[in-house]
C-alpha cells in the first residue's frame, strides 16, 4: 500500500477561500512537513500539515484539486503519503519566537504554535491577509498572542505583517530567538531581510509544485536545491542565497 | 588505492563511472552543476523534444522500498530552452571535469534529428536518444524493432558530430539484436535500460494509482533485470554501454561493471540515499580493494 487513507471527520470554513478539515486518525509529524494529499477522482497535490493529532489540513480553494476536497463531506475518504520534507526547528535554549504568516501560509504556524507553547517557548503569531474575510482563525489565546494586520485596516492593524514585525522588533526588550515565516513569497523575503539587518536566526517555507514528493523528479527545484525533500523550509538566509526568492518562476 | 577514473569507450574520460541518469533533478543547469559537484562522473539532462511537453498530472509517481513506479510523462521545455540550460551547464560542469549528456526523443526519427541537431549548440559530450520511455502511449518508444532501432539512430547521426548513445528498453525480444542495430547504425554507445513497464493499484481507491494508470519500473527491484540486459548486450557489441537501472550501492555499481558496462547510471539511488554519488563511489573503491582491481575495466567478467 502506497497511501494511507482518512475518513474526513469534521470540515469547518475558516474563510469564504479556506476550509480546514479534520480527518479520523493521527499522524506522526512536526509543524512545516507536508504530504501528498490524493483525490483519486482529480489528482494529488502537496497540501502542508495545519495538526498531527488528529491530522488536520487547511486548504484553500485554488485548483483542481483543491477544489474536488471542498465539495467532500463528513465521512468521504482521502488518501496521502508521507509526511515528507524537513520541518521547522527549534534551538532548545528558545525563550520566544515570532511566527509570521500571510494568508493560507498561516495554517502550517498554527500547527508551529502549538508544539512551541508545549515547550514552553512564548509565542506571538503576526497573522495577515489583504482584508477581514481573508482572514484564517486565530489560535486559542493559551497558545498564544496573535497580532492581525489587514492591508486595508478592515481587522486589526491596517498594513502588512511585516510592518508588524519591524514594530515587534523595535522593542529591544523582548527580542525574539529566532522568527518563523510562512506565505506569500515576497513577504518571506522582506522577513527573512529583517532578521538578517537584526541578527535574528529566521526560518522560511517555500511553496513550489512538487509532482513526486522525494527528491527525484526535480519539478520544485531552486537553484538546485529540493524545495520537497531539502526543504520546504530554510533558513532566512539559505532562502536570500537564492536568485528567484521573492518571485517564483512558472514552470 | 584503486583508481575510479576511467574511459567511456573512446568517447568520454570521467572521473568516477557514475552518470546521473536521465530524468533526476536534471532538468536545468542549477541541477546539472548540483549532480556535478555532489560528485557524478558525468551528468544527463532531463529528455527533451523539439516542441517541449507538459508531462502528466499528478499522481506520477509512488515509491516503496523495494522499487519506483513513475509516469511522469517527458515533460520538458522544449529542446531550444534545454539548449540553454546545456549550454551553462557544460560550461560549469567543464570546470569540474564533468562531461554532460544531453537526452532528446521524439515522435518520429526526423523529430529526434532535429532535436539533437538543437541541443549539439550547446556542445554536450554525448547525446543519449530516449527511444525507450514507457510512458507515452507508444508514440515515442522505437525501442522494440531492429528497423526503428536503426532508423532513429541514422537520423541522429547524420545530424550532428556529436556521439550518440542508444537508450533501449528491457522489456523487448532479442535484446542483442536491437543492440546490434544501433551499433550497425553508427551509434557510438549503449544506455541499457530505461525503466521496465508496470503498474500499481489502491485497492480501497479501487483504481490505478498513476493518472497514466501505467508507468515504469526503477528501483532495487529493476537490479537483476538491468544486469541481464547488460551483460547480454556486452556481448552482442563493441561499443561502451552505460550500465543503468537500480544501481543504489557500490556493490551494485560494481556488479554492473562485472556485467559489462562501462559506466554506470544513477538515478532512483537518490530517493534510497541523498548523497549517492558520494557513498557509491566510497563503496565501489572498497569492493575494487577486496576483489584486488586497480582499475574500472578489470572488473569485467571474462569468459
Amino acid at each position: 500500500m502506497f497511501y494511507q487513507h482518512a475518513k474526513i471527520s469534521k470540515i469547518s470554513e475558516e474563510n469564504p477561500r479556506v476550509k480546514t478539515f479534520i480527518l479520523d486518525c493521527d499522524l506522526k509529524t512536526e509543524p512545516g512537513q507536508f504530504l501528498m494529499l490524493w483525490i483519486p477522482e482529480s489528482g494529488e497535490r502537496p497540501m502542508s500539515i495545519a495538526g498531527a493529532n488528529p491530522l488536520t489540513l487547511s486548504i484553500a480553494n485554488v485548483g483542481k484539486v483543491s477544489a474536488s476536497i471542498h465539495s467532500k463531506k463528513v465521512g468521504d475518504r482521502i488518501f496521502f503519503r508521507g509526511p515528507l520534507g524537513k520541518p521547522f526547528t527549534f534551538q532548545s535554549s528558545y525563550k520566544r519566537i515570532v511566527l509570521v504568516g500571510g494568508g493560507y501560509g498561516v495554517a502550517p504556524l498554527r500547527f508551529l504554535a502549538s508544539a512551541a507553547a508545549k515547550k514552553k517557548i512564548s509565542v506571538k503569531l503576526i497573522m495577515g491577509a489583504k482584508t477581514k474575510g481573508e482572514l484564517m482563525a486565530s489560535p486559542d489565546k493559551k497558545i498564544c498572542e496573535t497580532i492581525i494586520t489587514t492591508d486595508d485596516g478592515s481587522e486589526g492593524q491596517k498594513g502588512f505583517t511585516t510592518d508588524a514585525l519591524t514594530n515587534l522588533l523595535a522593542d529591544n526588550s523582548s527580542t525574539p530567538d529566532a522568527v518563523y515565516a510562512c506565505g506569500p513569497e515576497l513577504m518571506m523575503k522582506k522577513v527573512a531581510e529583517i532578521c538578517k539587518q537584526n541578527k535574528i536566526p529566521c526560518q522560511v517555507s517555500l511553496e513550489r509544485i512538487m509532482k513526486c514528493g522525494i527528491g527525484l523528479c526535480g519539478s520544485c527545484s531552486v537553484d538546485g536545491k529540493l524545495c520537497c525533500c531539502e526543504g520546504p523550509v530554510f533558513t532566512g538566509d539559505e532562502a536570500l542565497g537564492v536568485k528567484e526568492f521573492g518571485s517564483p518562476q512558472k514552470k | 588505492m584503486p583508481s575510479l577514473e576511467t574511459n567511456l569507450g573512446k568517447l568520454l574520460k570521467l572521473k568516477n563511472p557514475l552518470i546521473l541518469a536521465s530524468g533526476i533533478n536534471d532538468s536545468n543547469a542549477a541541477s546539472l552543476i548540483r549532480g556535478a559537484k555532489d560528485g557524478a562522473g558525468a551528468v544527463t539532462s532531463k529528455s527533451c523534444n523539439v516542441k517541449g511537453r507538459k508531462g502528466h498530472d499528478p499522481p506520477v509517481l509512488i515509491s516503496n522500498e523495494h522499487y519506483i513506479l513513475n509516469a511522469m510523462g517527458l515533460p520538458n521545455p522544449g529542446a531550444e530552452k534545454m539548449r540553454d540550460e546545456l549550454a551553462l551547464a557544460v560550461k560549469e560542469c567543464a570546470k569540474l571535469g564533468v562531461p554532460v549528456i544531453a537526452s532528446v526523443f521524439g515522435e518520429s526519427a526526423e523529430e529526434f534529428a532535429e532535436a539533437a541537431q538543437i541541443v549539439a549548440e550547446a556542445k554536450p559530450a554525448l547525446i543519449e536518444a530516449d527511444i525507450s520511455c514507457p510512458n507515452t502511449m507508444n508514440k515515442t518508444f522505437f525501442s522494440d524493432k531492429p528497423e526503428s532501432v536503426s532508423a532513429v539512430t541514422r537520423a541522429m547521426k547524420n545530424a550532428t558530430k556529436i556521439p550518440i548513445s542508444v537508450k533501449l528498453a528491457p522489456n523487448v525480444p532479442s535484446l542483442s539484436l536491437l543492440a546490434k542495430a544501433a551499433e550497425d547504425a553508427g551509434a557510438d554507445c549503449i544506455t541499457a535500460i530505461n525503466t521496465m513497464p508496470g503498474m500499481a493499484i489502491d485497492p480501497i481507491a479501487r483504481r490505478p494509482i498513476l493518472t497514466n494508470k501505467v508507468g515504469g519500473m526503477s528501483g532495487p527491484a529493476l537490479k537483476p533485470i538491468s544486469l541481464r540486459c547488460v551483460y547480454e548486450i556486452s556481448r552482442a557489441v563493441k561499443i561502451p554501454i552505460i550500465g543503468t537501472g537500480g544501481i543504489i550501492t557500490g556493490s551494485d555499481a560494481a556488479e554492473m561493471l562485472v556485467a559489462g558496462a562501462s559506466a554506470v547510471g544513477v538515478g532512483s539511488a537518490f530517493y534510497y540515499r541523498r548523497n549517492s554519488f558520494k557513498l557509491i563511489a566510497e563503496e565501489l573503491e572498497k569492493v575494487m580493494k577486496e576483489n584486488g582491481c586497480s582499475k574500472i575495466s578489470d572488473l569485467r567478467f571474462q569468459e
